[in-house]
């Protein structure tokens, strides 16, 4: 084990499975040589040249498109979307095309290819640079959504997401990419669909994912002094889900709060929430679940509306606070 | 075409606000006292502002992430513009949209746009209502060379072309979408090229060279009315990196130096002073009030408050 960062993480695990594995192959705007907008692919060109290593155009549609059509005939494909946002643009080659090919040939296709793409707010890049779209992606059955909050968990979910026979789209965090965690050096994997429990509590459970896992957790350990124990706990897939975990927890401590940064209208975390009252721990609850999420607004611009669009340490507190008093 | 002495000074007065506001806007940067990102266009400035300088108020632009220009170029309080920079309250968009959302409606400037190609449809749309308005007016769709590889582009060339509206399409062409020289994004050297493809006419033309850009321009607008949309391709060069961090390594010191030595505002300046049409006086007075104004739009500027929290839920609908 030593020390690396998110990106750092989520560059190993491309490399690892390119040296692997001949049909894997990265492409997207600004990938190559100039080591992609937020330095993930810094180096990768240098080892794997132009051939694997692809600059493309600015054009999302046929970048995903082309990375379904390749998957479809026998690569294994990365393709990186400068922002999240753009995602919008690739949306029907993603959503039309990569994600219904195996359903609608009879289970005759497969579909290996993962979207990369950066989310979330908080660098000032105003309301076409910030948004949280997982929500979309969840939408459409055949697509499989991840998004890891730490550098060990971008690692090894993107080895499993390159080696998925499905269409991954991977969203990788913005605030996260310079944060630095244990990562080891020898080969691992982790399953889509395993959840896992940050930190253990016995009073109320936070389900959270992406950015906010670090955030949630700093709650935790400051309402620890207070004598309110938290647990946390990251899905880290949201497509598969592992509802069992989630189920657990909510069962374990009765009290549930939900927390992501996307807008709360349409949001996972509604999902999430009626999963669990549809399940057992319906009968164990305390409280009502409650959901922390982004302003149903486009984020904005000026830093201190910014901070305020999504959930901030004060109003995870205060929401924390208002399920246990 | 003879361009009155008023336009001239008018122009080398944008060009030399557009240079100075960027300077101020890097520093700002610099220092740490905004964040987000920024896109200048330090280089390009003849492009922007020839283009806005032949339109009417009452003409549309849609302009990029690289808009600063654009919109000094169209006419705009500088005071405004600054003050949405540093994102305060009394900003083009009450602080809430920053360097690459900064618009003025009411004089047709519908926006820089942080999606590359952004504009394109949007171009479309705001030349329909000219026409069915029965208005006598054109629209500007700036783009970028890396623009030109979007799906919406080829969309809205050939809707434009087949409903025969009034839109300039100008590419400003500085050889580079981020680190992607064109040479590696498209299989053409011109992108001007790609008219032929909506049976339109494109034209190339030396994007630091402002009076040329002016006079196409003001050409292209009595024809477009006529005949429906123009590609004009302006040929240019960005001398900064990208955005606010770019280290530059897909480029030459040479390649830079040698572009900044075809700066286009010290070229009006020697047109201007060789022909006699203003004196070294003259343009050194105009400078100066330049500094002043950009001096004074820090000042408004820093201030101003910035919004506040109640107006976080503000114009979502209308
Ligand atoms: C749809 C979309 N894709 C990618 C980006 C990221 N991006 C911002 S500017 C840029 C390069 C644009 O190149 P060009 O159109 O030539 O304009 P220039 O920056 O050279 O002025 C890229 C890739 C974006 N903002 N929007
Ligand atoms: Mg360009």
């Amino acid at each position: 084990m030593r020390e690396i960062t998110y990106a750092q993480g989520i560059k190993e695990a491309m490399s690892e499975e390119m040296r692997k594995d001949e049909n894997v192959f990265l492409m997207g705007e600004d990938v190559g040589l100039y080591g992609g907008a937020f330095g993930v692919s810094v180096g990768m060109f240098e080892e794997f040249g132009e051939e694997r290593v692809r600059d493309t155009p600015i054009s999302e549609a046929v970048i995903a498109g082309a990375a379904a059509g390749a998957a479809v005939t026998g690569m294994r494909p990365i393709a990186e979307i400068m922002f999240s946002d753009f995602t919008t643009i690739s949306m029907d080659q993603l959503v039309n095309q990569a994600a219904k090919m195996r359903y609608m040939f009879g289970g005759k296709a497969k579909v290996p290819m993962v979207l990369r793409t950066a989310g979330g707010s908080g660098t000032g890049a105003a309301a076409q640079h910030s948004q949280s779209l997982e929500a979309w992606f969840c939408h459409v059955p055949g697509l499989k959504v991840v998004i890891p909050s730490t550098p060990y968990d971008a690692k090894g979910l993107l080895k499993a997401a390159i080696r998925d026979d499905n269409p991954v789209v991977f969203i990788e965090q913005k605030l996260l990419y310079r944060k630095k965690g244990m990562v080891p050096e020898e080969d691992y994997v982790i399953e889509l669909g395993t959840a896992d429990v940050k930190r253990e509590g016995k009073d109320l459970t936070i389900i959270t994912y992406g950015r906010m896992v670090p955030t949630c957790l700093k709650v935790a350990e400051d309402l620890s002094k207070e004598g309110i124990e938290i647990e946390v706990v990251d899905p880290r897939t949201l497509i598969p889900l592992d509802k069992e975990t989630l189920i657990k927890s909510a069962k374990k401590t009765g009290r549930v709060l939900i927390v992501h940064e996307a807008v709360k209208t349409g949001g996972f975390g509604g999902e999430i929430a009626a999963m669990i009252a549809d399940s057992e721990a319906f009968f164990y609850l305390d409280a009502p679940i409650k959901r922390l999420c982004g302003l149903d607004i486009p984020i904005p611009y000026c830093p201190e509306l910014e901070k305020n669009a999504v959930p901030t340490e004060e109003t995870i507190k205060d929401a924390v606070l208002s399920l246990v008093k | 075409m003879n361009i009155s002495k008023e336009k001239l000074g008018e122009m080398y007065e944008k060009m030399l606000h557009t240079r100075k506001f960027e300077e101020k806007v890097a520093y700002f940067f610099s220092m740490g006292m905004v964040h987000g990102t920024t896109h200048l266009s330090v280089g390009e400035e003849a492009s922007a502002v020839g283009a806005c300088s032949a339109l009417e108020d009452t003409d549309f632009i849609t302009s990029t992430h690289r808009g600063h220009g654009h919109c000094i170029g169209k006419g705009v309080d500088l005071n405004k513009m600054m003050a949405e920079l540093l994102g305060r309250a009394t900003g083009y968009c009450k602080g809430k949209g920053g360097s690459m959302h900064i618009a003025d409606l009411e004089r047709g400037n519908l926006g820089a746009n942080g999606v590359v190609g952004g504009g394109h449809a949007i171009s479309v749309g705001a030349a329909l209502t000219l026409k069915m308005k029965k208005q006598d007016n054109v629209v500007v769709c700036f783009f970028g060379d890396g623009a030109a590889n979007e799906g919406s582009f080829h969309e809205a060339l050939n809707l434009a072309s087949i409903w025969k509206l009034p839109i300039l399409f100008i590419c400003e062409n500085n050889m580079y979408g981020m680190s992607v020289p064109t040479s590696k994004s498209m299989n053409i050297i011109n992108v001007a090229d790609r008219a032929a493809g909506y049976g339109i006419k494109g034209v190339v033309i030396d994007g630091n060279d402002v009076i040329e850009v002016y006079n196409t321009v003001m050409e292209a607008k009595d024809y477009v009315k006529q005949n429906g949309p123009i590609l004009i391709e302006a040929k240019t060069y960005r001398w900064l990196g990208h955005s606010k961090s770019d280290a530059n390594v897909y480029r030459t010191k040479e390649e830079i130096a040698s572009w900044k030595a075809k700066c286009p505002i010290k070229r009006l300046r020697k047109y201007l002073e060789d022909n006699h049409i203003f004196t070294a006086e003259e343009l050194d007075a105009i400078e100066k009030k330049t500094t002043e104004d950009l001096e004074k739009a820090v000042e408004f500027a820093q201030n101003s408050p910035y919004p506040s929290l109640n107006t976080i839920l503000e114009d979502v609908y209308a």
